[in-house]
């Protein structure tokens, strides 16, 4: 579904990303793991149009769409759950859910869309006339979830759900995720959580300093004692 | 910290807009109907002066309205009306002068030669100007929105002086610093709080499109709204060309209004001051954008006693032109330090909050 080969992005002078190859296949739950500045975002925003590749290629569904504008991306499936979960927060709840099924409101589909995914989140359903800067941190990573549903999603990308939430929240976030992947949506994780990453994963790949160096299935990427020693921080 | 609205203007419920939407049309219709009543009230028994504020109130109201949109709404702080005003206010006046007019006010370089012998009705004559500005400004936005932020400040600020600079200079159609004088006054006050209430029902059916949410969310978060499929550019051209588009058209009003325009109308002081008026109403509030022109066009009038001479407690004060905009300023200060989000803050005036307000409450 998704291919990458040789992606570099440059920052400046300085290079985040060093010819790095990656593949998702459609029905898989990928995850790329690494330590803060290893390059995970940057790939996320290289293949989604956020920012330009220096070189490589993007394949997506066959089609190479390197460089193609963001926007574009989403249109066609390829959707990011930007970090930080970051959502409208001056609008409502329900106003950030339309928006993200922006380019199909006009559907017919769209309400049955919006049902699913308050059937999904309960959540969201009770508060969708509320700001959604009021929400707490679990909720408003409900809402980035539900928003990018809203846009029917081929590839669910997903930059660290996890990030600053409480253990409890972590393990629900995990649940959504399996839930969404139920439904026949591709996901590519990035994940400083690698220990609850792998074990959701199907393959998974190991970021250094902008190239990957480690890949395979998220079991034996478990056992595997180089990423037991620097990820999981066991001897 | 921040002002607080009183409990009673500031109620957290509204009810849902589909329930009261016959209802909220009605009272908008009667409305209309009112201050139509009343201002042919103005009309038949005010002086002229009275009915002259009054059209400048709605030509300021329209102008900060469009300029909300696009700093507003869509939350691209840019500086250039003067520029689109003064465009249209020369398109409209080159196009409704009569050939002998012009004749007898080019004097150092005749027009050239189509505008020359053009002479037709004003309302034609607003729409050209209208959509020349709007094509102005699409082919300003550009390079204009290359960038965001300052730059874009600085970029829009750059290009309202070009065209200041422009009319300066370009002799044979602007007629350089002289002006075109001796414009007819057609302008009255159904001119011009037409084009106020079209402009708002423009502008308050395209922010409550799917449109005006995209450019939302575009304020909000510009990269969060294009990895949601929203095509940012397009959406902060549209604003900045319908903006440009009612400009243009008030400017034209304007012209008709004060009979006399050169370059030194258009300064960067025009967009100052709408800025001021859409910041105090509450940027991104289209009412806001209203309340804020009509508090600044009457309190500047209410505010010219501090600029005659004056006697307190025996101390004589000479008269000092400017102090108003001193006292503006001040206001803005204050604004800015105690209450950042204008008076309405990004909320909209509607029937639903004002019914919410008079609601009877139960005691708790």
């Amino acid at each position: 579904m998704l291919k990458v080969r040789g992606l570099s992005v440059s920052y400046g002078g300085i290079q985040a990303l060093r010819g790095v190859d990656l593949e998702v296949a459609a029905g898989e739950i990928v995850t790329l793991i690494g330590a803060n500045g290893a390059g995970k975002s940057t790939l996320l925003a290289a293949v989604s149009g956020l920012v330009r590749p220096r070189a490589g290629q993007v394949w997506f569904q066959s089609r190479e769409v390197t460089g193609r504008r963001a926007f574009l991306q989403a249109r066609a499936g390829l959707i990011l759950v930007p970090e930080g979960r970051k959502v409208f927060a001056n609008l409502s709840v329900r106003e950030n859910l339309i928006l993200g099924g922006y380019h199909r409101a006009h559907n017919p589909q769209f309400q049955r869309d919006l049902a699913g995914v308050l059937e999904l989140f309960p959540r969201l359903a009770e508060r969708l006339g509320q700001a959604a800067g009021t929400l707490s941190g679990g909720e408003r990573q409900m809402l980035a979830l539900g928003r990018a549903l809203m846009g029917r999603p081929r590839l669910l990308m997903m930059d660290e759900p996890s990030l600053g939430l409480s253990p409890l929240l972590v393990r629900e976030v995990f649940g959504m995720i399996r839930r969404i992947h139920q439904q026949g949506v591709t996901v590519l994780l990035i994940e400083q959580n690698a220990a609850q990453a792998l074990r959701a994963a199907d393959r998974g790949y190991v970021l250094q300093n902008g190239r990957v160096v480690l890949s395979g299935p998220g079991g034996d990427l478990l056992q595997d004692p180089r990423v037991r020693k620097s990820y999981l921080g066991m001897d | 910290m921040r002002l607080r609205l009183p409990a009673r203007l500031n109620p957290g419920h509204l009810a849902p807009a589909h329930q009261t939407r016959r209802r909220d049309s009605l009272l908008t219709a009667a409305a209309g109907l009112g201050v139509a009543g009343l201002l042919w009230l103005a009309q038949e028994f005010a002086g002229g002066y009275v009915v002259h504020m009054l059209c400048v109130a709605a030509i300021y109201a329209t102008l900060a309205a469009s300029y909300n949109l696009i700093n507003g709404v869509t939350g691209q702080f840019s500086l250039e009306p003067n520029a689109f005003v003064a465009c249209g206010a020369y398109v409209t006046a080159l196009l409704t002068l009569s050939p002998l007019e012009k004749e007898a006010s080019f004097i150092l370089e005749p027009l050239i030669w189509p505008l020359s012998v053009i002479s037709i009705p004003l309302l034609p004559a607003l729409v050209i100007a209208g959509l020349v500005t709007a094509f102005m400004a699409f082919l300003m936005g550009f390079p204009v929105f290359r960038v965001r932020g300052d730059y874009l400040a600085i970029v829009t600020l750059g290009f309202g002086e070009v065209i200041r600079v422009v009319a300066n200079n370009a002799q044979s159609i602007t007629n350089g610093p002289l002006g075109l004088k001796g414009i007819t006054q057609l302008t009255n006050l159904w001119w011009a709080w037409g084009l106020l209430a079209v402009t708002l029902f423009v502008l308050v059916r395209l922010v409550h499109s799917s449109y005006g949410l995209a450019m939302m969310a575009i304020r909000e978060d510009e990269t969060a709204a294009e990895a949601m499929g929203i095509n940012a550019f397009w959406h902060k051209m549209l604003a900045f060309t319908l903006s440009a588009f009612f400009e243009g058209v008030a400017g034209g009003l304007l012209a008709h209004l004060i009979t006399t325009i050169s370059p030194t109308l258009f300064t960067f002081f025009l967009t100052f001051n709408l800025l001021i008026m859409i910041v105090v109403g509450g940027l991104g509030s289209t009412t806001g954008a209203v309340l804020g022109a009509m508090l600044f066009t009457f309190g500047g009038e209410w505010l010219r006693v501090v600029e005659e001479p004056m006697t307190i407690l025996g101390l004589h004060i000479p008269g000092i032109p400017g102090m108003r905009m001193v006292i503006f300023s001040l206001i803005l200060v204050t604004f800015m330090i105690f209450a950042r989000q204008g008076l309405l803050g990004r909320n909209e005036f509607s029937w639903r909050w004002l019914a919410a307000v008079f609601k009877p409450r139960r005691r708790p």
